[in-house]
């Protein structure tokens, strides 16, 4: 067998894999964060928050309306995104003139209600949800073993990454969008409804979430407390990316994912706190994160 | 670059009238009467969390720093003053200082890393590295993983003064916390302090005007994490157990909930908001209505309507009946 620094190959490739597939969802998460809080200025603390509810939506439409996974996997964002729109429209515009620290007190409240109330109608432990029958294989390889599913994970969140990265870059609604994290009287002043285009983007960020709740259903059970574990590494995977750019947050998300596969093979016990770990360490040297700019 | 100077504050005057004076004593006699009327475990637990409300009400109230990480300062001076009695078998007051003093080196050490950023950030960097700790504590062999640690017996205080007694330990808790919000009383009204508020009000201004704003932010949080590792350790003698509930992050949102709805940035603010908060919670547990979900219900009111929190609403219509 060959063997990597006293490790098995197979192992190594196993965790990289496995730190791949957390990374993605670090890096969907984290490039939701990076959207909202490039336009709207909120830390969306609620972004662990919908993402349980995108993969309860998806568990819900399965479990009471019988669809399969892939209708799911379109309408659960939708139904995210929805329900963002929502409390955007309703109570979170009225926060934008203020300091920033209130919108991320008031998300924290709607995370605290939501999972309150998620786990007083389904129970604190966890529902299975079983992928979909025709990705239940394994590819193997001599280096490395995927579940089907797991590689279709890193590859759907890698086009969504890529996706979202485009319409931001590329697209006349991207243009307006930058143009509006510049100075949003400016923009409105030319005509574009920059309330709306703030809703909207409310809504596609928590839709992003909730992509990656559908995404993460199969993989880990849906339960009540799947986003808030989720949500402070998301912070400290921001922290350490600087939430400057969108590109940032996609790579910083995928790199500490595959850092804290490596920590499992070589040293497990810390494998709960490296991020943590590096983040301190990024503070140390630069404040501003690797892709922030200093202010 | 965040403006502190959003946060509405309860303006204080420097010097207490006579009239208030008269107030503060009136309601430290109550305090010491109260026993008699009300179950004193409950009141010792809301003297527990006003003080800890009223810690970090020092650091964001008076520093304007939205620190996310005071459970840790909360629950890790919790566990070292429970492992002190059970495993040290020290008297208590050493225990508490153990305490307070793993408080102050830890808020030391996440004061260092969090103070190079600002505002959300901050926020965020203190959450991560209280997060940290939870890890931690939930991994290392003294802290008893799920359990906790528990099972050991309060002590007497000076090797004389048994706490056993409810009723004495009591008076313990109540003398301790009437001296500790005196003390952040007296830090908060000091030149220190005025600087501190100097900072949150215009932090430029304050670096023009020559003050190394980061060494008074660290001074800050350094002692709001000391008076929040005091609650903690009070805590731990009062219900003789130390577990992760306390360092989890949900205990760092609470105690932001109890200032945010007391009021920002008085003396008195967190001190209403803490035995809101707790009152509150104890309500729900009988209800059967989910108590997080009432929290955080809590907590989008309190954003969405009125900012100021209770004592600040008053303070304001007062002020407002005042000119007019």
């Amino acid at each position: 067998m060959t063997m990597i620094f006293g490790v098995p190959l197979v192992v190594l490739t196993g965790q990289v894999m496995i730190g791949l597939i957390n990374g993605s969802f670090y890096a969907l998460l984290s490039l939701g964060l990076a959207v909202i809080f490039g336009l709207l200025r909120v830390v969306n603390f609620a972004h662990g928050a919908f993402y349980m509810l995108g993969a309860f939506a998806a568990w819900m439409l399965g479990h009471y309306l019988g669809l399969g996974y892939w209708p799911s996997l379109l309408l659960a964002p939708v139904l995210v995104g929805l329900v963002g729109a929502l409390i955007e429209r309703t109570m979170l515009r009225r926060l934008y003139d203020l300091d920033h620290l209130y919108g991320l007190l008031f998300t924290f409240g709607l995370a605290l209600l939501l999972e309150g109330a998620f786990q007083h109608f389904y129970g604190a432990s966890g529902k299975p949800f079983a992928s979909p029958a025709e990705m239940r294989g394994v590819i193997r390889t001599d280096f490395v073993t995927v579940p089907i599913y797991r590689g279709w994970v890193v590859v759907a969140s890698l086009l969504i990454c890529f996706g979202t990265w485009a319409l931001v870059e590329k697209t006349k609604i991207g243009s307006y969008l930058r143009a509006a994290t510049e100075d949003a009287t400016l923009v409105q002043a030319f005509g574009v409804n920059v309330p709306l285009l703030l809703t909207l983007t409310y809504a596609f960020g928590c839709a992003l979430a909730g992509v990656a709740g559908v995404l993460a259903a199969p993989i880990f059970q849906v339960s009540p407390t799947m986003g808030s574990n989720m949500i402070i590494i998301i912070f400290a995977v921001v922290v350490v990316g600087g939430m400057g750019s969108i590109l940032g947050a996609i790579a910083t998300g995928y790199l500490l994912g595959v850092v804290e596969g490596l920590t499992k093979v070589f040293y497990p016990e810390a494998a709960n706190i490296v991020i943590f770990v590096i983040m301190a360490i990024v503070l140390l040297l630069r404040p501003a994160g690797l892709f922030g700019k200093e202010n | 670059m965040i403006e502190a100077e959003e946060f509405e504050t309860v303006a204080e005057t420097t010097r207490p009238h006579r009239r208030q004076q008269l107030v503060v004593l009136a309601l430290i006699a109550l305090l010491m009467l109260l026993p008699l009327w009300v179950y004193p475990v409950l009141l010792m637990k809301l003297m527990c969390f006003a003080l800890f409300a009223s810690a970090f009400n020092l650091l964001l109230g008076y520093g304007g720093l939205l620190s996310f990480g005071h459970a840790a300062f909360f629950g890790g001076s919790a566990y070292v003053t429970a492992h002190a009695l059970k495993v040290w078998e020290v008297n208590p007051e050493f225990a508490i200082l153990a305490g307070v003093a793993a408080a102050l080196v830890l808020g030391l050490i996440m004061g260092l890393l969090a103070v190079r950023r600002q505002g959300i950030y901050f926020a965020m960097v203190t959450l991560a590295l209280a997060q940290m700790f939870y890890f931690f504590c939930l991994q290392a062999p003294f802290t008893h993983g799920e359990d906790g640690i528990q099972g050991f017996s309060r002590g007497r205080l000076f090797g004389v003064i048994d706490l056993a007694d409810s009723n004495v330990l009591y008076y313990v808790i109540a003398i301790v916390f009437v001296a500790s919000i005196f003390a952040i009383w007296r830090i908060v009204h000091s030149p220190y302090g005025m600087v501190l508020q100097a900072i949150r009000e215009n932090e430029q201004r304050a670096i023009s005007l020559g003050y190394s704003v980061q060494r008074y932010k660290l001074g800050a949080f350094v002692m709001s994490a000391g008076f929040a590792g005091l609650a903690g350790g009070l805590k731990a003698i009062l219900f003789q157990f130390a577990t992760l509930t306390d360092v989890n992050w949900h205990m760092s949102g609470e105690v932001i909930l109890m200032t945010l709805l007391g009021g920002i940035g008085s003396i008195a603010g967190p001190i209403v908001g803490a035995g809101l908060v707790v009152t509150l919670q104890n309500y729900f547990a009988t209800t059967g209505f989910p108590v997080t979900t009432a929290l955080g219900a809590t907590f989008i009111v309190c954003v969405l309507l009125f900012r100021r929190g209770i004592v600040g609403e008053l303070h304001h219509r007062f002020a407002a009946r005042r000119k007019s």
